[in-house]
């Protein structure tokens, strides 16, 4: 049935084509980077464990932005479960747009929470029953009420567990606790925050603040995606003590005024070597030693460090900006399709995933289930913020760090516990995006 | 002249059987897509999709915003100054090769090598520079490491003079080939009466050979003013996504599916370079010239 919709949609498919090679090109390079990574991942075997027998050959369309549509995954999936997932990468405006105009055309959503945010209330997607999840308990309670301790504030921004949850089965409004119905199961997130050139800063970098110091005039950067680029910028207006925010995920009008304001300014008196767009542009600024401080994700810190070149994704005190993605049900999944969807899905929270996400440097949903697809070394390394016994490899069996080394910002609840800010999109959100290209122009 | 008969006039002219293909592809490829173009920039858009609808919010948001006018005033920058180096040293070279090198053949394959570097990518091409100029790249080794400079020179990359130098490189050739093109039409027997009649070398190349290669020039001047005017990626990679063109900015709503906004963009830029190529074209007949 999934292969008929898939095959007799050529109207779909050409208002894709005609959206952008963007999307289509962005694709090509994920698959590029992720069959890289497929190569080592036959290491790993997991524990025999035997999955439903009648969801063979079902096969599920996934569609997501591309971080964690790994082809690994639907490899594995292939072999533990039998289920065939086709994926699709698109870009994240691209994702949005397609979840709410043409919801047959896929069957599982992997977006990001602010995404959810903006696609659940149109009632493409129905809720996951959480009693059908035999995992549900070990997903992180990052997820669940939001606080990682139960001493930790809750971050600014489109905080996961605000869309996490829904009142009843057809409901589309978010509920403000926990209920028994849950809009996305967790698949990556992490926290992001600013890279540094320990050999060139000439000091200890400690607040968002550092990267407008005079001292750094003409080697920094910013990155120039408008929904990310502004908080981030938040975080730096914030910690110079010029702008106190409501919610850096939802500014008003003024403040998103008085923020442009100071990039402006700081631009004109040229504190930004450039900005970036895409991730290599910020792995060669660094590296080339164009720029010293800039902001940067975590994948792009470690493209650094391979080259040999020192590199540190430093933690500031203000806390970090997180981003996270689920993976969430088309509302048209009935009988076998849906049951093979929930065994997916627990597979997913049962471990594997996790382990290999872990390995990556990012987050997995249930961190405790993955505790044991990992080396002792690994997890200590990844998770608890220990020094590596041995050395540390990369998915496809690069050596990412060496022995004796520390995860830059220490532990799991050392950087999870202190998110600012979750990426989000702003009701102002068009008001902002031209405000932004004002400053790009200025 | 041939009349075709009453009956059946149509059919009977065989011209306009001719026509028929390139008719159908420009009918295809150009007019539909503009016209689809221009429909859409009126249309109104959402975070998810596309409403139609006939609104002039799109052109009003355009034309008052003081970014349109500053990426204007930037694009029209970059097309000049390319346009004007260009033409020297586009016009220098095909003066070289069509009057300095007598032997054809080795005409024909210094043309040849001129065109060697289009055998690579445009990015590919553009690219290249980056390490060359950076803060830390050749140029700059080069000049400390000879004691011409102390520190690095900052503006060779990330600014205006790199994104010039980049479009310079890249289409330069295109300013070569029709004025060489149109050089090599030039009668020799011209040049030698201004010689003849006592003109000097600069005299006769701005009285007679300039002249005669107006409509070479001409047609390299639209390569040029089109392609920088439509440009975006040369412009953002150059400038660190510093500076802004009308490209940039129509790519950017194309980034965020804001597809009307994007389409009124490329309506008013293909109205403004429409304008330049008329003002061009009251200069020079080109139809008489081909």
């Amino acid at each position: 049935m999934s292969n008929d919709l898939k095959q007799d949609n050529p109207s779909s498919e050409t208002t894709d084509t005609e959206k952008k090679g963007l999307s289509r090109r962005s694709f090509i390079k994920a698959a590029g980077a992720i069959s890289g990574v497929a190569v080592g991942s036959g290491a790993i075997t997991g524990f025999p464990m035997i999955w439903a027998q009648n969801i063979k050959n079902i096969t599920l369309r996934q569609f997501g932005t591309g971080v964690s549509n790994l082809n690994a995954i639907s490899e594995k999936a292939k072999e533990d479960l039998g289920i065939t997932l086709q994926l699709t990468a698109l870009d994240s405006d691209a994702v949005a747009q397609r979840a709410v105009t043409q919801p047959n055309s896929w069957d599982i959503a992997d977006i990001e929470y602010w995404i959810c945010k903006k696609v659940y209330p149109s009632g493409v997607m129905q809720p996951m029953d959480t009693s059908r999840l035999s995992n549900f308990d070990k997903i992180s309670p990052l997820f669940i009420d939001g606080k990682l301790t139960p001493e930790s504030t809750i971050a600014q921004g489109t905080a996961p567990h605000t869309v996490g949850f829904v009142e009843g089965k057809d409901s589309t409004a978010f509920a403000p606790s926990p209920t028994n119905w849950m809009t996305l199961i967790p698949t990556i997130y992490n926290a992001d925050t600013l890279g540094i050139r320990p050999d060139l800063v000439g000091r200890p970098i400690t607040n968002w603040r550092d990267i407008m110091d005079p001292a750094f005039k003409g080697k920094t950067s910013l990155l120039n995606i408008p929904s990310i680029g502004i908080m981030d910028a938040a975080m730096i207006c914030e910690s110079m003590g010029e702008i106190k925010y409501g919610d850096k995920g939802n500014m008003t009008r003024a403040e998103i005024d008085q923020t442009i304001e100071i990039l402006k300014q700081a631009k004109a008196n040229g504190q930004f070597r450039a900005f970036w767009k895409s991730f290599d542009e910020s792995v060669n600024l660094m590296s080339s030693g164009e720029v010293v401080i800039q902001s940067m994700w975590s994948p792009a810190v470690t493209a650094v460090r391979a080259k040999g070149i020192p590199c540190k994704y430093q933690p500031l005190e203000e806390g970090y900006r997180a981003w996270g993605g689920g993976i969430g049900l088309a509302k048209h999944l009935t009988g076998l399709e849906l049951d093979a969807a929930y065994e997916y899905i627990d597979w997913y929270l049962s471990g594997w995933v996790g382990a290999y996400l872990n390995r990556q440097g990012y987050y997995s949903a249930a961190p405790s289930t993955s505790q044991k697809y990992m080396t002792e070394n690994e997890w200590g390394f990844w998770i608890e913020g220990k020094p590596a016994q041995s050395d540390i490899l990369s998915p496809d069996g690069k050596i990412l760090d060496k022995a004796g080394a520390i995860r830059d910002g220490g532990s799991y609840t050392d950087r999870m516990g202190a998110v600012a800010c979750w990426n989000s999109v702003m009701d102002e959100n068009k008001y902002m995006v031209r405000k932004w290209n004002e400053f790009i122009a200025s | 002249m041939h009349s075709p008969t009453k009956l059946s006039g149509f059919s009977l002219n065989p011209s306009y059987l001719q026509i028929t293909p390139l008719s159908l592809v420009i009918l295809f490829f150009l007019l539909f897509p503009v016209i689809t173009i221009i429909i859409v920039s009126f249309w109104d858009y959402n975070a998810y999709q596309l409403l139609p609808d006939f609104i002039f919010e799109n052109y009003e948001f355009l034309l008052t915003s003081s970014v349109t006018l500053k990426a204007y005033l930037n694009t029209f920058y970059y097309a000049f100054m390319t346009w004007a180096i260009a033409l020297i040293f586009g016009f220098t070279v095909a003066y070289y090769l069509a009057f300095y090198i007598k032997n054809p053949l080795l005409q024909s394959i210094l043309f040849i090598v001129c065109t060697v570097p289009f055998l690579t990518s445009n990015i590919i091409r553009m690219i290249s520079w980056i390490p060359l100029l950076g803060r830390n790249g050749l140029v700059n080794s080069a000049l400390q490491g000879t004691g011409i400079t102390n520190e690095p020179i900052e503006w060779l990359l990330y600014s205006d003079f790199s994104v010039i130098l980049a479009f310079v490189h890249l289409y330069t050739l295109f300013m070569v080939v029709p004025i060489f093109n149109a050089m090599m039409r030039i009668d020799r027997n011209l040049v030698e009466a201004s010689i003849d009649a006592g003109a000097t070398m600069m005299q006769t190349i701005l009285h007679v050979i300039i002249p005669l290669c107006k409509s070479g020039i001409a047609i390299g001047s639209i390569f040029i003013i089109t392609l920088v005017m439509g440009d975006f990626i040369t412009v953002r990679l150059m400038s660190g996504g510093l500076s802004a063109s009308v490209g940039v900015l129509i790519y950017n709503e194309i980034s965020l599916l804001q597809y009307p906004a994007a389409a009124a963009g490329a309506v008013i830029l293909l109205i403004t370079v429409l304008i330049m190529l008329s003002i061009l074209f009251r200069f020079i007949n080109i139809k008489q010239e081909l």
